[in-house]
């Protein structure tokens, strides 16, 4: 059932991506047409959605893979929240399907706020954000000891900025497997 | 004469725009330098006539005791330009001259070299209106120390005139981001002589004073993680004292030095933990499902005071520093964070936001008194200076970090920058840990 969800999430996703950005989804077609056919196919067969990833696996890293929504690994909050919000839940639940079938990996999950807070606040609400993350993740049964949480705060922004398209960067959580 | 009177243009300078000798000290890599100072608060005026052959040694004292005493927002500095005849001994001065140039106290002196090459420093302090002496001190030191000096010249002029202790011989820390690099620099009070105790690609923040001043507590990415490291600032070792898993951030010294409060995300979101300053076991002070974090013990080590988001924005608690109940403090605003404690445990100095302002407050225990100190817009990090007259704080804003000093009343305010970079997250040093060697 869970593993189902996970799959409905991923069309869904992918859904999104093909409807919005119709030359990235062209790109998508012209590398890998069989690994988009398969995993697009994967709500249709249910039970056997474990497929396109192993299969992906086969053909590369799925992790690195621009086709493969693996490869986005930034979850964005809202300003003082830690919240996940809608349109990052097929990502955070493909990550955690990966990580359900691959129990060998171990992921960190970094925190990061916007300047705007305490630099002390920062620090806790970044750590809480990748918490919320981590949530979402072992509700999809992957246990916890695999999964480090951990905040930068405000230290490492990723847009040094000083408005609203900067701040709304540097408020998330990436998402680091182990050994990368 | 000559030498003189440029030595005198030299305090105008400073006294003028504030930046004078430590700008011109800057070729030094990495000097903190005084940008601005206001001041609206009423201010002692005081003569400082140069110390005889003062001219001949390779330290002028008399502009650092100018610039020192000037910059404590504390006095207003008498102009002495032009006057012939500036006295160097007590029978030189005539107090109803003095006094009719305006000033409350004066300050004389000489700096005479000894035969084996030190120099016999010595100064008298006079109060003006009573036309009697203060203060009369004389130093042996080596020209190395002439520098620290005139800081304890400045302390002793300080305490006789304010009647508290004064800090001109004390020391910040604070992180400096030049480039990719941080550094953790330690500097003397007036941004001088500033050292790298650490050098990192990883970020280093949260730098805390030991009550001894020999020992900085701080946390450290260098692991791509947060830990809590103890560095020795005269042996240079360190220790990583807290590395669970998780973030291991905030720092905060109890009194006696053998504690540290930190905050630990072993078991969730941000909670406030004791550990041993050597390293040990994490006892956990209360159990909250919000974020605990910004703990700072009151001096007499029994309670301690931090923030929680538990009640919805975060705000200011007191709790016991063996665990218990903790007691909300404020309770106006929305977002109250990063209390420090005055050294005499009654104010708390806090980073207050209102209308995505962040600002320096301070609050009276006793009274639940606030005040708003600084204007923000993103000013962060406030350190109280060891005799609780001023805050050292951090102005985040526009990308590139400076520090500021604001009266615990609000009156004064100046601002310090650093040609090599982004200056950040300052910590006030206790008294006697002076670099005077």
């Amino acid at each position: 059932m869970k593993n189902a969800l996970i799959g409905i999430g991923i069309a869904i996703l992918l859904a999104a991506c093909a409807s919005k950005d119709p030359v990235k989804d062209t790109k998508v077609e012209d590398r890998t047409p069989a690994s988009t056919t398969s995993t697009t196919s994967t709500p249709a067969t249910g039970s056997t959605q474990t497929t396109p990833v192993t299969s992906t696996q086969i053909t590369g890293n799925p992790l690195k893979d621009p086709n493969n929504i693996l490869s986005k690994r930034v979850v964005y909050f809202d300003y003082d929240r830690d919240v996940v919000k809608p349109e990052f839940a097929a990502l955070v639940q493909a990550h955690a399907s990966y990580l359900a079938q691959n129990r060998n990996r171990k992921v960190r999950l970094e925190g990061h706020a916007d300047e705007r807070g305490s630099r002390e606040y920062n620090m806790a609400l970044g750590q809480r954000r990748a918490v919320a993350v981590s949530k979402a993740t072992t509700v999809l049964g992957v246990g916890g000891e695999r999964i480090e949480t951990i905040s930068f705060g405000e230290d490492k922004p990723k847009a040094s900025g000083h408005d609203e398209a900067s701040w709304a960067q540097n408020r998330r959580v990436e998402i680091v497997y182990d050994g990368e | 004469m000559n030498t003189r009177i440029k030595l005198f243009r030299n305090i105008a300078a400073f006294v003028l725009w504030g930046a004078g000798m430590l700008l011109s000290a800057t070729a030094t890599h990495a000097q903190l330098t005084i940008d601005v100072t206001t001041s609206s608060g009423r201010t002692v005026p005081i003569a400082i006539a140069p110390f005889a052959q003062e001219a001949n040694a390779p330290q002028n004292i008399t502009p650092l005791i100018a610039a020192n005493l000037a910059n404590s927002g504390m006095f207003r500095i008498v102009n002495t330009v032009g006057i012939s005849n500036l006295p160097t001994e007590p029978s030189q001065v005539n107090f109803v001259d003095w006094s009719g140039r305006g000033t409350e106290a004066l300050v004389i002196g000489g700096i005479n070299p000894l035969p084996d090459g030190r120099y016999d420093v010595s100064f008298r302090l006079f109060d003006v209106a009573k036309q009697n002496q203060l203060a009369a001190t004389s130093y042996t030191v080596g020209a190395s120390q002439l520098r620290a000096t005139a800081h304890r010249i400045s302390d002793e002029i300080y305490e006789k005139l304010i009647g508290e202790k004064g800090v001109f011989s004390t020391r910040i820390a604070y992180v400096l981001k030049r480039g990719p690099r941080y550094e953790l620099q330690v500097a003397d009070a007036d941004g001088f002589n500033p050292q790298a105790v650490l050098s990192s690609l990883e970020p280093i923040g949260s730098p805390k004073w030991s009550p001894d001043g020999n020992r900085l507590a701080y946390v450290s990415f260098e692991s791509r993680k947060s830990t809590v490291i103890v560095q020795n600032l005269v042996t240079s070792e360190r220790k990583v004292v807290a590395s669970f898993r998780g973030d291991n951030t905030a720092p905060s010294w109890s009194p006696d030095g053998s504690r540290l409060a930190i905050s630990l995300s072993k078991d969730g979101v941000s909670q406030i933990y004791v550990i041993p300053s050597s390293g040990g076991e994490a006892i956990r002070l209360m159990q909250s499902s919000a974020i605990d974090s910004g703990a700072t013990f009151t001096p007499d080590g029994k309670d301690i005071i931090f923030f929680s988001d538990r009640s919805g924005g975060p705000q200011l608690y007191r709790v016991p520093a063996a665990g218990g109940d903790a007691k909300r403090l404020t309770f106006e605003g929305n977002y109250n964070t990063t209390p420090r404690l005055s050294p005499d445990g009654k104010f708390v100095a806090f980073v207050n936001r209102e209308g995505g302002r962040l600002r320096i407050a301070s609050m009276e225990l006793a009274t639940g008194q606030r005040s708003i100190l600084t204007d923000g817009p993103l000013d962060d990090s406030p350190s109280f200076s060891p005799n609780g007259r001023t805050i050292l704080y951090e102005d985040k804003s526009g990308g590139r970090g400076k520090l500021g000093v604001v009266s615990a009343d609000g009156r004064f305010k100046q601002k310090l920058s650093s040609q090599a970079g982004d200056v950040r997250e300052p910590a006030w040093g206790p008294f006697g840990s002076s670099s005077a060697r």
